[in-house]
């Protein structure tokens, strides 16, 4: 079989995406979030229109310009990965990440507002803990819903029109700021979580990208903040490293079953 | 620099032959893979090429090695865990198997152990090797073989015709072959031949003659953990420490070596064995008694052994046959798109009804259907069979593994424990904390664990539980009230399979 056709994937990528918005995106914002140059994204998003999968927003409204996925398009239907699928698949190489950091690891994915955690390995150490399968993160206060937001950019319109809510005195406040978070986010690859959502808590995530570059997952670290952060708030050097290797490995996976 | 030390396990299954290597925290740092081809001659006939099989060990081990950028001499040790049961015989001058290998699932034996049970002797069979005659024991194997392949029993009696399981096949041809192969088998192996006595741990003349076995042709008997010779192919020079059929591999690998310690192995069927410690458990409710393991000079560790027949393959024929889902995993999100089962049960009684219940002629039912039930209620169904069918061998263990053994948990590992909803399941009906180590490779960790032994590799069992780390924990959390309902239930359910076979 011949391989995959990256600009097809990454329209895909960018009609899901579309879809999953919950308003209409402007053209920086599809091509950072799927890490696509913007002259990419502007040549896939031009193509996609003039095939009428695409609509632009002409109406001088607080929209205009932005791009929506049309009608025709919406027949490709929503939806990632059977998380459970993802799971199975994720076992050894999470079992594996939790060994080499000595953390826990949860493995969470999208829903409409929230994230939801499908997959917890303990942490190696014999202590009691309780699996978080079926528990709920916060999109902008942990560390999954942030790596998500960044890469997804599911519930992200949501979330603009709400007040966010507050969970501890570290969790984050204001749009504005989400919004810088977000772009580090980008530019690091990894998202962090510092005592925002409980407040002894710490984690670092990173998105498990299906084809084309859309995050349909995210993978994280967890444990004491102490355990992840310097008292600079630096995250530990040695963290990043192995959990990007982690979400990467998975991200090949995912885009062999999907 | 200090040369990094592995051990490998070679896990010679009933699909594909594997090599991992671990490393001294347990954890595995490769694996290689291939699989080898299932022949079916005749309608229940089930056999494999042991020369293929030997290819494959001959590839997978290297290209382990290769994988961890490892050569042999990374190699502190090499184990072996491997099908039970499953028959070869060969040629010791040519190296060449006289005729393919029957394989545990074969059924072609039926007629000769009937036979058997018919002229009194399941009495005499059961009291030397601990287990009554049927037809999954490789002994009656090797006298069909020994009856249908022209040349075998005169050149057994000649001893030029050897009979192994695959691990004795495997260390025979890696310690030399035609040129010198130690012709051995190990405990547990042996243990499931229906020649072996299970007290004094040797091939008992009475059950040789009463299958009419030459002696000539019989592996020599060895502990677990030991080493067996050196490696003169694939790997020289590295020694072969273990050997150890799967399940007991797995009961090794989980590190279960305190009495009423116990594991279930989830695959397409499940095994359950329990550590019964030095005592050999008899069991009125038809468990097996068995060998747990034998670490070098000590003493034989028996177990108990629960085998339930279907439960992973309840979701592939759920999956392939009613095509309800794609991938198995799929069944846990059917499953969790309705709330409970709906009022429907599923009994898989595909080939009737095993320990405990003995009813070979019952088949399958589902039960409790109204327009009520959707397909997310008949996935939950599928995935409860198994959790109650685990229910029915823990019973049956507490019952039968003797004073004070009764389960307190159960470490589980398999494909199967992916499943979160299942695993929930599990401990709700069973009423005992359900585990998952970080390792979910138990059986090769297991035939690497005893290599390892052997060679000091690791020092002790204490070394070795101390590797053993929770990675998933599932506390029963069902309403004692509701779990006695659904009980009733399923029982009632497992009632209406009885007798569907017709006698004819």
């Amino acid at each position: 079989m011949p391989g995959r056709i990256q600009s097809i994937e990454r329209a895909v990528a960018i009609l899901r995406l579309l879809d999953a918005a919950d308003q209409p995106l402007e053209l920086h914002e599809i091509a950072d979030t799927l890490g696509l140059a913007r002259t990419t994204t502007h040549g896939i998003v031009t193509t996609l229109r003039e095939l009428g999968l695409v609509g632009q927003i002409h109406d001088h409204g607080p929209f205009h310009g932005r791009y929506e996925v049309a009608e025709a398009a919406r027949l490709f239907g929503r939806g990632g990965p059977d998380p459970h699928e993802l799971r199975s698949l994720a076992m050894n190489w999470a079992d594996s990440l939790a060994h080499q950091t000595g953390l826990a690891v949860t493995l969470g994915v999208p829903t409409r507002a929230d994230v939801l955690v499908v997959h917890h390995v303990f942490r190696p150490d014999g202590s009691a803990q309780q699996l978080a399968v079926g528990e709920r993160r916060p999109l902008h206060a942990s560390a999954l819903g942030k790596a998500l937001l960044a890469f997804a950019s599911s519930g992200v319109r949501r979330l603009q029109g709400t007040e966010l809510t507050v969970y501890t005195k570290r969790t984050i406040r204001s749009h504005q700021a989400l919004t810088d978070v977000l772009a580090a986010v980008r530019q690091e690859g990894v998202a962090t979580e510092d005592g925002e959502f409980q407040p002894d808590r710490g984690s670092v995530a990173a998105p498990v990208q299906g084809p084309g570059g859309l995050a349909v997952a995210a993978v994280a670290t967890v444990g004491r903040r102490d355990e992840l952060f310097t008292r600079r708030g630096e995250l530990r050097a040695d963290l990043a490293g192995p959990l990007k290797q982690t979400a990467r490995a998975l991200s090949r996976e995912v885009r062999r079953l999907w | 620099m200090v040369r990094e030390l592995v051990v490998a396990a070679i896990d010679q299954g009933t699909t594909s032959t594997r090599c991992l290597l671990f490393n001294h925290a347990g954890r595995m740092v490769a694996v290689s893979q291939l699989e080898h081809r299932q022949h079916y001659p005749r309608p229940g006939w089930v056999e494999h090429d042991a020369s293929e099989i030997w290819r494959n060990v001959e590839k997978v081990v290297p290209a382990a090695l290769r994988e961890a950028g490892l050569t042999s001499d990374n190699l502190a040790a090499l184990g072996i865990a491997n099908q039970r049961e499953t028959t070869v015989i060969w040629n010791r001058l040519t190296g060449r198997p006289l005729a393919r290998a029957i394989t545990w699932q074969d059924t072609r034996t039926e007629g000769l152990v009937e036979e058997l049970a018919s002229t009194g002797k399941a009495d005499l069979i059961r009291d030397i090797c601990g287990m009554p005659p049927t037809t999954y024991f490789a002994g009656p194997r090797l006298r069909w073989l020994l009856d249908h392949v022209p040349g075998a029993r005169e050149g057994a009696e000649k001893g030029d015709v050897l009979f192994g399981t695959m691990e004795s096949w495997l260390i025979w041809q890696l310690t030399g072959g035609p040129a010198g192969g130690s012709h051995v088998t190990d405990v547990t192996n042996a243990s499931r031949t229906m020649l072996m006595d299970i007290r004094d741990l040797r091939w008992d003349e009475r059950l040789l003659k009463t299958l009419d076995i030459p002696e000539a042709m019989l592996p020599e008997i060895r502990p677990n953990a030991t080493v067996y010779g050196n490696c003169r192919t694939v790997v020289p020079g590295v020694p072969i420490g273990g050997a150890l059929g799967d399940q007991h591999a797995a009961l090794f690998g989980q590190t279960c070596f305190k009495p009423g310690e116990a594991k279930c192995t989830y695959g397409t069927g499940a095994f359950l064995l329990m550590n019964t410690g030095g005592r050999l458990a008899t069991s009125p409710h038809g468990l097996i008694p068995t060998i747990g393991y034998v670490v070098g000079d000590g003493p034989p560790v028996y177990a108990l052994e629960g085998s339930i027949a279907v439960t992973g393959s309840l979701v592939q024929w759920f999956r392939d046959s009613l095509e309800l889902i794609d991938t198995a995993p799929q069944i846990e999100s059917l499953a969790t798109s309705v709330s409970d089962n709906g009022g429907c049960y599923i009994v898989p009684a595909f080939s009737g009804l095993y320990a405990p219940r003995w009813h070979p002629d019952a088949r399958g039912v589902v039960v409790g259907l109204t327009s009520y039930v959707t397909k997310g209620h008949l996935a939950r169904a599928v995935l409860e069979a198994t959790g109650w069918q685990t229910r029915e061998v823990v019973d049956a263990m507490n019952a039968d593994a003797g004073p004070g053994l009764a389960l307190t948990r159960l470490k589980v590992d398999g494909g199967m424990t992916a499943n979160h909803l299942l695993m929930q399941f599990v401990a709700d009906v069973i009423e005992v904390p359900v585990e998952r180590p970080f390792v979910m490779e138990a059986v090769s960790l297991g035939a690497a664990y005893a290599a390892g032994l052997a060679v000091g590799y690791w020092a002790d069992l204490a070394v070795l539980r101390s590797n053993w780390h929770r990675a998933g924990l599932w506390e029963p959390a069902m309403d004692p009230k509701h779990r006695a309902v659904e009980h009733d239930n399923w029982n009632r359910a497992v009632e209406r399979t009885y007798d569907w076979v017709r006698p004819t």
